[in-house]
């Protein structure tokens, strides 16, 4: 079973260093953690479930793997009320009533109901689709927190074994191991089947040196200094009791901001004014602006 | 390698975080990809494959620095050299004035005012590599650590830290900011002030954290890894008590406490959502059917839904259990959402309503801050006296609780002595529809002493031991 698997599929990468720097050239700024993680799916043959706060980049994360590998990026956006027949397959209704309706006279039944439960008449949904693609592909299951409980036992096969069982055809196996991301809001406990199943990757809020730096990779053109002020009084706003801390992808629009806005250095003035794009709650701006005018 | 691996499963297993045979055997097959001297890397190899929930990152870094704190030497010798080098160069700097220039002995012969300085240049300049070194001495010099002496660490870091005063450290820090500020004719406001604040914040706590680094490979190295990593061992936050809380563990209790109303809001919600099938909704089937060419294919059904309960939380605010009702106060409003009304009360001798300060409140911890200062509690001592606020309430309130009302008490019930007046918790049963205590004390504490638990609880549908997150959680899951 092991070594049918490493057949399958050749490891994509040589080091962590190699993931590290890869996802550098990217514009994607990977911590030791988060390589060092991408890494092991990679040895492993295992998916990742990557948890954290919203907009720290867990969805980018995927993107850029797929960037980096050459791999296409297959994406299934979870919801409530996600079932087989969006996510796995689903047989196509019309074209088999199609067909039974244009040979009723000709086929023995025998005939037609081989014909109809074949792949001709199957409609391949994102699960199913990465395990059946024969390049190079990175599945992203998204907000994977969203569907209910019951749901969620969909993805176990595919997750442990790489396969799909669809009763009328047999068991689909992938012909490559693609790299799997589910990504959670951890809005609800998953359960522990498909924890068990997943490498578990937690990517938290960056550090200042880290901010810093995604700042100046991802928005051209900025000032070392703004850029240093700018992650500095987000990490000091982080550090109050917030209904909602900023998020990368918000520090990202602030720094923006401030860019077309032609400011070269914040005074609390400023970031008074432009703290609705940091912050999403009235109660949460006003706290914060208390805050950065006092010194302490 | 695979002993090591092993042992280190079962301190984790020891900690509460549960590691199942699957992932054992995962990490056993990571570590083949990773070699032990990457230290980062193979730490959090470790981590992913064992460790499925972020809030149990903390027990496993503590049993994870434990464990290999003192395997793999190369990883330390290397960093030691290079200290003690640039100790000696640092130190020869500063003697150069002084003409001593004594050498070898490294940090050992700095006076203390002489380290001081090193230290406040490190912080200032927030350099790593010197900061590990003064950490170092600090602990050797201050903790006055004896071999086998069987005390916990934090009294060792306590002695440290005491000694090194890092307040007045950051006063100094501060003060020399404004004056360099000053120096060059720049304003020094106040946002730069709390950002440069904040800057040698993170610098002190880094320090800090690499003092209880030092001391816990001192105590590993004179006590071997199994003893420490059973006294060093921390609780998850979900397994915190409420009444022995630290600072620190207390902030990280209010840090898991928000995602975990959220997820009990989504589960409750979906509980009455899901719940059992009502009766069959015939015009919603009929309708559905039209796709079946007019056969009833697909019956469809009725929600049933449940009432919601009104809920009034009537809690203890007095020293002891102060944390353990804004807990729950939080825990509760910020659910809110799943009961049709909430009615809040605080009491120590006197009894308060506070439903007020959560009204229109968008920030729980604010109102739950003007509960504990703004609210009349205080009667005749503020020593807690159940019984007249009780008492107090009955009259005052008693007329409101109805047969919808579930009432939850949150007290020890060490109630100083005095009567008891446990006739109001019965007659409050006699109108409510179910009346709950939760006792953040441990249960065989229960009726000792001055606690009168058993008084109170006679009357009650259930009383409740609460002592940290896990045990709140389920509670307030069954209540709604």
């Amino acid at each position: 079973m092991k070594g049918a698997r490493y057949a399958r599929g050749m490891a994509r990468f040589e080091s962590v260093t190699q993931v590290r720097e890869g996802l550098r050239d990217l514009n994607y700024l990977a911590d030791e953690g988060i390589a060092s993680v991408v890494f092991l799916a990679d040895r492993l043959q295992k998916p990742i479930l990557v948890e954290g706060p919203a907009g720290t980049g867990k969805t980018q994360l995927a993107k850029s793997v797929a960037e980096l590998t050459g791999a296409r990026l297959i994406r299934l956006q979870c919801y409530e009320g996600l079932d087989e027949s969006k996510a796995l397959y689903e047989w196509n209704y019309k074209k088999q009533l199609l067909r039974i309706q244009a040979e009723r006279k000709s086929d023995s039944w025998k005939d037609i109901e081989d014909d109809i439960f074949s792949e001709e008449f199957l409609l391949t949904r994102p699960l199913l689709e990465a395990i059946r693609a024969e390049d190079p592909v990175v599945l992203l299951i998204d907000e994977v927190d969203r569907v209910e409980l019951e749901t969620e036992a969909l993805l176990l096969e595919i997750l442990s074994e790489y396969q799909v069982s669809i009763p009328e055809l047999g068991t689909i196996t992938a012909r490559q191991i693609p790299l799997v991301f589910l990504t959670s809001n951890n809005t609800r406990e998953l359960s522990e089947a498909l924890k068990r199943r997943c490498l578990f990757l937690h990517i938290d809020y960056p550090d200042l040196e880290r901010e810093k730096e995604i700042v100046l990779t991802r928005i051209p053109g900025i000032t070392d200094n703004l850029a240093d002020q700018v992650s500095r009084i987000v990490r000091s706003i982080r550090q109050l009791e917030l209904k909602k801390a900023p998020s990368v992808s918000e520090t990202l629009d602030w720094a923006r901001t401030l860019m077309l806005l032609n400011i070269e250095s914040i005074d609390a003035q400023t970031a008074k004014e432009t703290l609705h794009i940091l912050l999403k709650y009235q109660s949460d701006i006003a706290k914060a602006a208390k805050e950065l005018s006092s010194s302490k | 390698m695979l002993e090591l691996i092993n042992g280190f499963v079962g301190e984790l297993r020891n900690a509460g975080i549960p590691v199942s045979l699957t992932e054992n055997l995962d990490a056993f097959e990571a570590i083949k990809f990773i070699p032990i001297e990457d230290r980062e890397a193979f730490k959090f190899a470790l981590a992913a494959t064992m460790v499925k929930n972020a809030s149990h990152w903390r027990a496993f870094e503590t049993v994870f620095e434990v464990y290999f704190s003192l395997r793999g030497p190369q990883y330390q010798l290397k960093d030691g050299d290079q200290v003690d080098e640039l100790m000696k160069e640092m130190q020869d700097q500063m003697r150069q004035g002084d003409g001593k220039g004594q050498a070898g002995g490294a940090m050992d012969s700095l006076t203390p005012e002489e380290m001081m300085q090193l230290l406040y240049n490190a912080l200032m300049q927030g350099d790593d590599a010197l900061m590990k070194a003064l950490a170092k001495q600090a602990v050797q010099r201050f903790a006055g650590m004896e071999p086998g002496r069987p005390v916990g660490g934090t009294y060792y870091l306590y002695r440290t830290l005491r000694n090194l005063d890092l307040d007045s450290v950051l006063e100094k820090l501060m003060e020399a900011q404004k004056q360099g500020a000053e120096a060059h004719n720049a304003e020094f406001t106040d946002l730069e002030e709390r950002l440069e604040r904040d800057e040698f914040n993170s610098r002190i706590d880094s320090f800090k954290k690499e003092i209880e680094a030092e001391i816990r490979r001192r105590l590993v190295a004179d006590r071997g890894v199994e003893a420490m990593a059973k006294t060093l061992r921390k609780p998850l936050p979900e397994d915190v008590e409420f009444m022995h809380a630290s600072r620190e563990e207390m902030a990280l209790l209010r840090k898991a406490l928000q995602p975990l109303t959220r997820k009990l809001a989504a589960r409750l919600a979906r509980k009455r959502k899901h719940g059992r099938k009502g009766p069959l909704d015939f015009r919603n089937t009929m309708r559905h059917s039209l796709s079946y060419g007019g056969v009833p294919a697909e019956p469809k059904f009725k929600y049933p839904r449940p009432s919601k309960p009104e809920l009034v939380v009537i809690a203890d605010i007095s020293g002891s259990v102060a944390a353990f009702a804004r807990f729950t106060l939080m825990l509760v409003y910020a659910i809110q959402g799943q009961f049709s009304k909430v009615r809040s009360f605080v009491f120590i001798d006197g009894i308060d309503e506070v439903t007020d300060f959560f009204k229109g409140v968008e920030d729980v911890q604010e109102a739950v801050h003007r509960v504990n200062t703004e609210a009349d509690v205080v009667w005749v001592d503020g020593h807690s006296d159940y019984g007249h606020a009780f008492e107090v309430f009955w009259e005052k309130y008693g007329k409101d609780i109805s047969s919808k009302s579930t009432v939850v008490f949150l007290g020890d019930a060490r109630n100083n002595y005095h009567a008891s007046q446990a006739w109001v918790v019965k007659s409050i049963r006699q109108k409510a529809r179910q009346v709950y205590w939760l006792n953040p004390e441990p249960k065989s504490y229960w009726n000792t002493g001055d606690s009168i638990v058993g008084e109170y609880g006679a009357h009650s549908d259930g009383v409740f031991e609460c002592r940290n997150l896990r045990q709140l959680e389920g509670f307030v899951d069954k209540l709604a």
